[in-house]
């Protein structure tokens, strides 16, 4: 690798401690990174050149005046999805209504980068208020995919994804509700977690629906991702459902390999529906596991066939709750009308893009009188049958495996039209949010058009640490070392 | 199930104003995600407890403590409208 762009996080880290590079070398070559393929991939929404170029200085000084920091992100460059609040730094969650919006705080996962030293390069875009699986739900228009520009990075956390598979990001940070780091992650070739619910703080994540939200790393490497979800995690004050306990060693059993593990195969995601190349792919990971001394066991979670309806009356549900803050009164958007509420209601009407609108409807009706036992709490109780099937299923296996998405990445504009289609993609993905246990998706191929597939490893709750040992053999196993193109003559300009 | 489906009524109460047409958009496309979405009540659920929160958390507690808040000339530079301090908003009652 003669590019500093294309080190990984612990490489980088290393090479600023030998004094190899700076780290405002490393920020340059991300930058120019960033100027060869935004203008194809528009990953970010904002890049903020000044904060960044500050960070990476007081980086240099730091390992300058001490040589033994040990902050493992300090200097690194780093993108946040621009739901994630940050101080003095437009924040639009990809919505018309808080175009502008300069927030005055730094969300928790923000303020621990800058504590930690990292250098945050910009907001990555996403489907508005994360509301999507394909990143063409912005406000500001389409994040393409590095791999191939005509079709979707996935989503919600497309911007992120793309960054970091292209390397205009050295690491990224997403949000997963239903999936939306693991289903990007799987369609650019990267690394996505989701940790388990409460492990990072919500505070400044602009919330979609809260009892399933959580924040987590996007990167090119098990190792890497490992160490950004580290310098994250724990126990918040300002986030009362974050967890207090202590948090499990991420990147402690990275070596230990799968000998003896039982891995049990989800039957209900990894067979209908899903591509005949993402079902081989997933084979030939599984038979490289038991290669590796792990023991495959099928294994059957019944009510994750309902999982998918649940989520669309719960996530709606919630959000249609959470939206009714942006209202034109205290910051973003306001439409003028005679009254508060005909104000509300314009500037809702024109802030909030279609399927923002389409979800705060749903959920609106899901909770009004008469129907919030029938579709709110009848979702809760699948819920619970959800986490009782995983719960079963840990009795007798470690971890659980399936596809991440059932497909590699489609076309732009393929399902916009249709939101079962689109709804069909996070499949294998929200169970785990359902549950709230960790989940993580790492690249194990590409398929005949060149494109990559994802496997995904579920662990029980709080078990990050056996979640990142099986997915760092499986990444050994995949030996998956293709590079998304760069802007060259293989990519056409849109 | 959805006989008293009123996309008008709904439309209201989440304060969003749409035009009819786009009104008989979204009842179209909501009709169809209720399908889908109502095979959760196909699920025998007797007896069984909801799930708000995944990890068996009950009460989060801590010190009552005054911490330094959000700066409020800063807050209100980011509003609409102010006055005096004040978020500044249309009348809210009607006058008429």
């Amino acid at each position: 690798m003669s590019d500093l762009a294309d080190l990984t996080i612990l490489d980088a880290s290393a090479g600023l401690r030998a004094r190899s590079f700076s780290a405002v070398e490393l920020l340059e070559a991300t930058l120019r990174r960033a100027a060869i393929t935004e203008s194809h991939l528009h990953a970010y929404l904002t890049i903020d050149r000044n904060g960044a170029r500050a960070a990476a200085e007081a980086a240099d000084a730091a390992l300058t005046e001490h040589g033994s920091d040990d902050r493992p992100l300090l200097g690194i460059p780093v993108a946040l999805k621009d739901n994630m609040v940050t101080r003095g730094v437009e924040t639009t969650a990809s919505s018309q209504i808080l175009a502008g919006w300069k927030p005055p705080y730094d969300g928790t996962a923000a303020a621990r980068l800058r504590e930690g030293g990292a250098v945050i390069v910009g907001k990555t875009n996403l489907d508005e208020f994360a509301m999507g699986s394909s990143t063409e739900n912005s406000a500001y228009g389409p994040t393409r995919n590095p791999w191939d520009p005509d079709t979707v990075p996935g989503g919600s956390s497309g911007g992120s994804a793309a960054a970091v598979a292209v390397g205009s990001a050295m690491g990224g940070y997403g949000s997963d509700t239903g999936g939306s780091i693991r289903q990007p992650a799987s369609l650019t070739g990267t690394v996505g977690v989701k940790p388990t619910y409460g492990l990072v703080s919500r505070y400044g994540l602009i919330a979609f629906a809260s009892s399933l939200d959580q924040i987590g790393p996007v990167a090119r490497t098990v190792g890497d991702a490992a160490t950004l979800l580290e310098v994250v995690a724990g126990w918040d004050r300002y986030d009362a459902t974050s967890y207090r306990g202590d948090l499990p060693n991420m990147s402690g059993s990275l070596d230990a390999g799968v000998e003896g593990l039982r891995i049990g195969v989800v039957g209900e995601l990894s067979g209908d529906g899903i591509d005949t190349e993402v079902i081989a792919a997933t084979r030939a990971t599984l038979d490289r596991l038991s290669d590796a001394g792990a023991v495959i066991v099928d294994v059957s979670l019944p009510s994750t066939e309902y999982a998918l309806s649940a989520y669309y009356l719960i996530a709606p549900a919630e959000c249609s709750a959470n939206l009714a803050r942006f209202d034109g009164v205290r910051f973003g958007l306001r439409v003028g009308g005679d009254t508060t509420a005909e104000m509300m209601a314009a500037t809702r009407g024109a802030g909030f893009g279609p399927e923002v609108i389409r979800r705060v409807l749903l959920g609106t009706y899901a909770l009004s009188a008469g129907y919030y036992d029938a579709f709110y709490g009848q979702a809760q109780r699948v819920r619970t049958l959800v986490r009782r099937d995983f719960a079963t299923a840990y009795e007798d296996v470690d971890v659980l495996v399936s596809p991440t998405s059932p497909t590699t990445a489609f076309p732009i504009g393929a399902r916009a039209t249709d939101p079962i289609a689109m709804y069909y993609s996070d499949v294998c993905t929200i169970p785990s949010n359902l549950s709230g246990d960790p989940a993580m998706s790492i690249p194990v191929g590409l398929d005949a058009g060149g494109l990559p597939i994802g496997f995904q490893v579920m662990a029980p709750a709080l078990g990050e640490e056996l979640m990142f040992r099986v997915a760092a053999e499986v990444e050994r196993a995949a030996d998956f070392t293709a590079r998304a193109p760069l802007a060259t003559s293989e990519v056409v300009a849109p | 199930m959805a006989a008293d489906f009123d996309i008008a009524r709904i439309a209201e109460l989440a304060r969003i104003a749409l035009s009819e047409e786009e009104l008989a958009g979204y009842s179209e496309q909501l009709e169809v995600i209720l399908e889908h979405a109502a095979l959760v009540q196909a699920l025998p659920t007797d007896g069984v407890e909801p799930t708000s929160h995944p990890l068996t958390m009950v009460n989060a507690f801590r010190p009552d403590e005054v911490i330094e808040c959000l700066d409020r000339s800063e807050v209100l530079a980011a509003a609409p409208e102010t006055e005096d301090g004040y978020f500044r908003v249309p009348r809210i009652l009607d006058e008429s």
